[in-house]
């Protein structure tokens, strides 16, 4: 194709101190076709995105909109330019109805009541062309995820975008609600609007694009037509080797049951039922996968098995000691129990950004001798206690005293994974155990993982990436709305029964409701 | 009958006079805390512009030079306020307390120094206030006629214009504003800068209309009031005007019960009345009476980072 | 595009910073006494001679310093738990009331050893109590600390000049204060002290509460970075999804850590009313609550910068008199304008200098770069 293209970038750099995000990136996005943008996480997709959006500058290189070079200072231009996006995270106020939502940043003058009117119609309009209906005096905050982000599509082509940009668009949607949006995506297509996708996800790479370029550590490492390549190339490209996805498992020899949950449930304040007759068992000596969109409820089973949240239904036996509604427990008492947590998200929870890592390998722990003792605790068991742990997991670099945010996103979740894996728990619940982390890293916590379970250890994991599933799990549970919805024993698992379950297409089940 | 009614007339017209510079600082903080901003130095911008205008009053003998007076000082104060908050990203409550220490003491210092009367101003003589326009005995001076048309003006303001829109968006989520590509520093900078506006006129009310001169710590914690009735009327003008209303009359009615027996249960503590405003918007903001849930992004520095 | 904040150095960040800070506080300063028409340096001599000039006015400088660590330890300990105590000021009043009733009760009966202990405790008590209101109202109520306690400085001086106005005012007495302490409710000044054993110094307003005060500093340190509750303390001002993971009841953490700073700001009472006053007056927290929050700022929330903070508040506050005294143009509110500036510069304007400094370092900076790579997790 010689046509002009609808974006070119040439050369284009970003470092964030001494992070070199984006290094010399040149591609061609072409004009009404879908273009995928696919890589690891932190292979610099997103921050190339937000160059050509105008939330970062660039350090150096040239943006070209169809054929004219421009330069991006905010997203004001990058809309001038008739582009648009739609982030990973929602850009919407929820306490405004779709429409006000709308209009925000193009609301046709200083009063609002005749630009009101005017995007109401317009709503209507692209509602018709495009098939995305939404109720125009509706709070957002009411609305279900895959609703918002019709309105976050909608917002775009209501500033009259011509390329379409879109972060991750699948991250919070079911396999169900990704397919709606793909045929949405070839909708614009038709009516040839070019739109830019980004993911990590190579079976919507192959689903949705006619196009499709491979970020690897900040440069493009590939571009090919979607049509002539294959997952399992695309896959070696991102990753830059061979991936190694089949561990080396001995034979399951599961052992006791050392925490069976029974009829959990958990109702919020407004009576919205995140955890619905939750049942499972964990056995010595097994991994557990929990499979599922995230919000489906793993992250409130992962509460209320480590003691975060008491449930409101239902009861939890973890070696003797019962929990139940009348009989909370907190996450102290379930460390003293045996149970070791490694959570979803660790810099939120698992550590504390401005504790030394010293700090940081205790954090849960620090009443415990010998960190503890006499109600004064020992700076310096604690010191040794952390370089050990850094050590035997190879955290870099060796430094008890420096800050825990220094250390990259791998090292962190090795840092944590010891301290929690260090007092041979009993039972091992680990939430997203490689979100963030690189490869060499991933291989390490795996193999780690499967060396606890080989040892006696209980383990649960619950990722959101099937594959880590697949390859962890001796048996792999689905949840979908708060639901066990399903079992599969890992040999007989594969990736299309799991989505099903997983989209809830299990019968007598409702529709998703959103988080 | 007519007792009654002229009665009632001067309560009415006593809780107006009270209110009137609640109701401005309340309205000028409403547009800072609906852009994010949290203002507890309401009180240090009153205070300074009601010493400018009556400074500025008393030396130029112009009434009207002491208004313009009293809303530049304002401003200055809510310039470093939004410089510390939006520009550096400080942190909100730092700042509106540091403004109040340092009006605190610099009206004094600069009083001092400039009329030897120990932190007062010189008395003003009446051509140099505002005084009452059409009642003498109500003492309604041309800020308390500003401060009831700057209710709906407000109201109208957020709820009906463009500016207003972005305003209660970058309240609640500034990155959608951003994205929208619109400047969330300059939308709080405004937001700030008319809070200066109604503080300023907060202040030269106080010391020119409902007073004859400066003298310290007039403001008095009605800066304060002002920031509860905002959270009493939950972020919302016309509920916020009625709470600066109960709060007015209940100070006139303090006033009014001074040493006054009631039956049945004996002398009313003056302190217990004034203490109220306060002790009633800790019932609110503990539950008990509804919920004032502020906007999202109240308190907390916009940084571009994701 | 707004840059991250870059780390500077450490001692930078914990020398240079706050130093540069304060320097700007008082240039302003400077600037303002000049447009007052009083030459500055000629006022900075007899502000530091009013401080540090006689044996007296060392001795005064050292009690009001006490008052400044006092509130300044009471800010840094809720600060370290991500709490905001605007409270001090009510917390001080009510403290001294606890104070001062437990006096007016017992010091006919018991003597003087037994009298002192048991007034502090009243301080400890009430000051805690006053500040547990509020902190109960976040933890339970999800109301907001900082206006709570705004709210309550406010209460506790309504509720202090009802009490001295209706219930507490001594018979016959024309101004609202209580009747004078016997001499078992009397601190003993330093100037007795002392002069037990044999040192001799002028008479001033210093008292042991400054014993009190050291004891304060050495305890809140060990508690914070010495015991598994300050730990969760720090923990949860840092981080309270953390705090909840490590098991940390926030409820518990926010009570504890808003009774021990109502507490320590309680014994402003003590050394006011204790050590000086010796009877209950109106007005004696004099907005050393609010200048806590200065120190604490200034003072970087650790107990030795607090000390320092508040030996360089107490010798402007006694400086600042003096200063007021000599050269009448200027008058002692000049202090609180250098509390709010050293407010602003050292709070809310703290960042301001950081670009220039780090530009600075980076001319001076040699070719190595001994740093560990601050590789951040990708979000």
């Amino acid at each position: 194709m010689t046509a002009i293209p609808a974006i070119e970038l040439q050369g284009i750099q970003k470092s964030f101190g001494n992070v070199h995000a984006v290094r010399g990136v040149s591609l061609r996005i072409e004009k009404g076709a879908i273009t995928g943008i696919v890589g690891e996480n932190g292979a610099g997709k997103s921050t190339l995105m937000s160059i050509l959006y105008g939330l970062y500058h660039a350090d150096a290189g040239e943006i070209r909109v169809e054929g004219r070079a421009v330069r991006m200072e905010n997203p004001r231009d990058a809309i001038a330019q008739g582009i648009g996006m739609v982030h990973q995270h929602f850009m919407l106020v929820g306490t405004f109805t779709v429409l006000e939502n709308l209009v925000l940043g193009a609301e046709g003058g200083a009063l609002l009541a005749g630009g009101l009117a005017a995007a109401r119609a317009e709503l209507a309009r692209l509602a018709r062309e495009y098939g995305l209906a939404v109720d125009p005096d509706a709070l957002v905050a009411d609305l279900s995820v895959g609703e918002q982000q019709r309105v976050e599509i909608l917002k775009v082509l209501f500033r009259g975008a011509r390329i379409l940009i879109l972060d991750e668009p699948s991250a919070v949607l079911t396999p169900q609600e990704t397919d709606q949006l793909f045929r949405i995506l070839a909708t614009l297509r038709e009516r040839g609007v070019t739109v830019v996708l980004i993911t990590h996800k190579l079976r919507e790479i192959m689903a949705a694009t006619d196009h499709v370029y491979v970020m690897r550590q900040g440069q493009i490492v590939a571009d090919r037509r979607t049509a002539d390549t294959s997952p399992e190339e695309l896959a070696e490209l991102m990753v830059g080797r061979k991936v190694l996805m089949q561990l080396d498992k001995a034979p399951k020899r599961p052992g006791d049951v050392l925490l069976q949950a029974d009829h959990l449930t958990l109702v919020d304040e407004r009576g919205v039922r995140l955890l619905d007759d939750v049942g499972l068992e964990l056995r010595a000596g097994e991994i557990v996968g929990i499979a599922g969109v995230s919000g489906n409820g793993q992250t409130e089973l992962l509460q209320v098995l480590s003691g975060i949240r008491a449930p409101t239904g239902g009861r939890l036996v973890v070696r003797g000691r019962t929990i139940d509604p009348h009989h909370p427990t907190d996450p102290a008492e379930m460390r003293d129990l045996g149970v070791a947590h490694v959570p979803e998200d660790r810099l939120r929870q698992g550590m504390v950004a401005a504790f030394q890592a010293a700090e940081t390998s205790i954090l849960g722990y620090q009443e415990e001798p010998p960190f503890c003792r006499h109600y004064l605790m020992d700076g310096p068991a604690v010191g040794a206690h952390c370089a050990v742990l850094m050590e035997r997991f190879d955290v870099r670099p060796r430094a008890p005293g420096l800050r825990s945010s220094s250390f990259s996103g791998g090292n962190q979740q090795k840092l944590v994974l010891a301290r929690e894996m260090a007092r041979e728990p009993k039972v091992l619940l680990v939430g997203q155990p490689t979100r963030g982390v690189d490869i060499g890293a991933i291989e390490f916590i795996h193999r780690e993982l499967l060396k606890s379970r080989d040892q006696g250890c209980a383990v649960l994991v619950i990722s959101v990436e099937l594959d880590e599933i697949l390859a962890l799990a001796d048996r792999i549970l689905v949840m979908f709305a708060g639901r066990i919805v399903g079992e599969v024993p890992a040999g007989r698992a594969d990736e299309r029964t799991l989505g099903l379950m997983m989209a809830g297409a299990a019968p007598a089940l409702s529709e998703v409701e959103g988080p | 009958m007519d007792d009654v009614l002229s009665f009632v007339f001067l309560m009415f017209a006593a809780t107006l006079r009270v209110a009137t510079p609640l109701v401005l600082c309340a309205m000028g903080g409403l547009f800072s805390e609906k852009s994010g901003i949290v203002d507890v130095g309401l009180e240090g911008k009153m205070l300074m512009a009601a010493f400018f205008a009556a400074a500025t009053a008393a030396v130029t003998g112009s009434a009207w030079l002491g208004v313009a007076a009293a809303i530049v000082a304002a401003e200055a104060m809510a310039l470093l306020h939004g410089f510390a908050c939006i520009t550096w990203r400080g942190n909100q409550v730092v700042s509106g307390v540091a403004i109040n220490i340092l009006a605190a003491g610099l009206t004094v210092v600069l009083g001092a120094a400039w009329f030897a009367r120990g932190g007062q101003t010189p008395a003003l003589e009446s051509e140099q206030r505002l005084m009452p326009l059409f009642f003498p005995r109500a003492g309604d001076s041309i800020p308390v006629y500003v401060a009831l048309a700057s209710v709906p003006l407000t109201w109208w303001i957020i709820e009906r214009t463009r500016f207003g829109l972005r305003l209660r968006a970058v309240g609640e989520m500034p990155l959608a504003v951003d994205a929208a590509g619109i400047s969330v520093a300059w939308l709080r900078y405004r937001a700030v800068l008319l809070c200066g506006l109604f503080a300023g006129l907060a202040g030269a009310y106080l010391s020119i209309a409902q007073n004859a001169g400066f003298s310290r710590d007039m403001t008095a914690g009605q800066g304060f009031i002002a920031l509860a009735a905002i959270i009493f009327g939950k972020w919302r003008p016309f509920p916020a005007f009625g709470a600066c209303l109960i709060f007015g009359l209940l100070d006139a009615v303090a006033i009014r019960l001074q040493g006054v027996e009631m039956p049945g249960m004996g002398e009313v503590p003056v302190q217990l009345i004034q203490a109220l405003p306060y002790l009633l918007t800790m019932f609110l903001l503990a539950g008990f009476i509804g919920r004032a849930v502020a906007p999202k992004a109240a308190g907390v520095p916009y940084e571009k980072e994701h | 595009m707004s840059a991250p904040r870059r780390p500077l150095p450490a001692w930078a960040e914990i020398a240079a910073l706050p130093l540069i800070n304060i320097a700007l506080a008082f240039v302003t300063v400077g600037i303002i006494v000049r447009i007052i028409g009083v030459d500055p340096f000629h006022a900075l001599r007899f502000l530091v001679l009013g401080a540090i000039g006689s044996s007296e006015a060392i001795g005064y400088t050292l009690y009001y310093t006490t008052n400044f660590i006092f509130t300044g330890l009471a800010v840094a300990v809720a600060f370290h738990a991500g709490l905001f105590n605007i409270g001090g000021e009510g917390q001080a009043y009510i403290g001294g009331l606890g104070c001062g009733l437990a006096i007016l009760a017992f010091d006919h009966f018991l003597p003087a050893w037994a009298m002192i202990p048991l007034a502090i405790a009243a301080a400890t008590l009430f000051g805690a109590a006053w500040a547990a209101v509020p902190a109960w109202l976040q933890a339970w109520r999800g109301s907001h600390i900082v206006i709570t306690t705004i709210m309550f400085n406010f209460v506790a001086s309504a509720l202090m000049v009802y009490l001295m106005v209706n219930v507490l005012i001594a018979p016959g007495s024309m101004t609202p204060q209580s009747r004078n302490f016997t001499a078992s409710g009397k601190l003993p000044s330093m100037q007795e002290v002392l002069a037990a054993v044999g040192i001799q110094v002028a008479p001033s307003a210093l008292n042991l509460s400054i014993v009190l005060a050291v004891f304060c500093c050495v305890g809140v340190w060990v508690f914070l970075w010495h015991t598994p509750w300050g730990y969760e303390l720090r923990t949860m001002g840092h981080n309270p999804e953390a705090a909840v993971y490590a098991g940390t009841s926030i409820k518990r953490t926010t009570m504890l850590a808003m009774c021990l700073s109502g507490a320590l700001a309680g014994f402003v009472g003590v050394n006011e009313l204790m050590g000086v006053h010796q009877r209950i007056v109106l007005d004696f927290p004099a907005g050393y609550g609010f200048a806590g929050i200065a120190v604490a700022l200034m003072g970087r929330s650790h107990p030795l910068g607090i000390v320092l903070a508040a030996l360089l508040f107490g010798a402007l506050q006694q400086g600042g008199a003096e200063l007021a005294f000599e050269i009448p143009a200027i008058t002692r509110e000049m202090v609180v304008v250098i509390q709010g500036l050293i407010i602003l510069f050292s709070g809310a304007l703290a960042h301001l200098p950081r670009p220039w400094l780090q530009w600075m370092l980076a001319l001076f900076a040699s070719p190595r770069s001994g740093e560990v790579p601050a590789k951040r997790a990708e979000g």
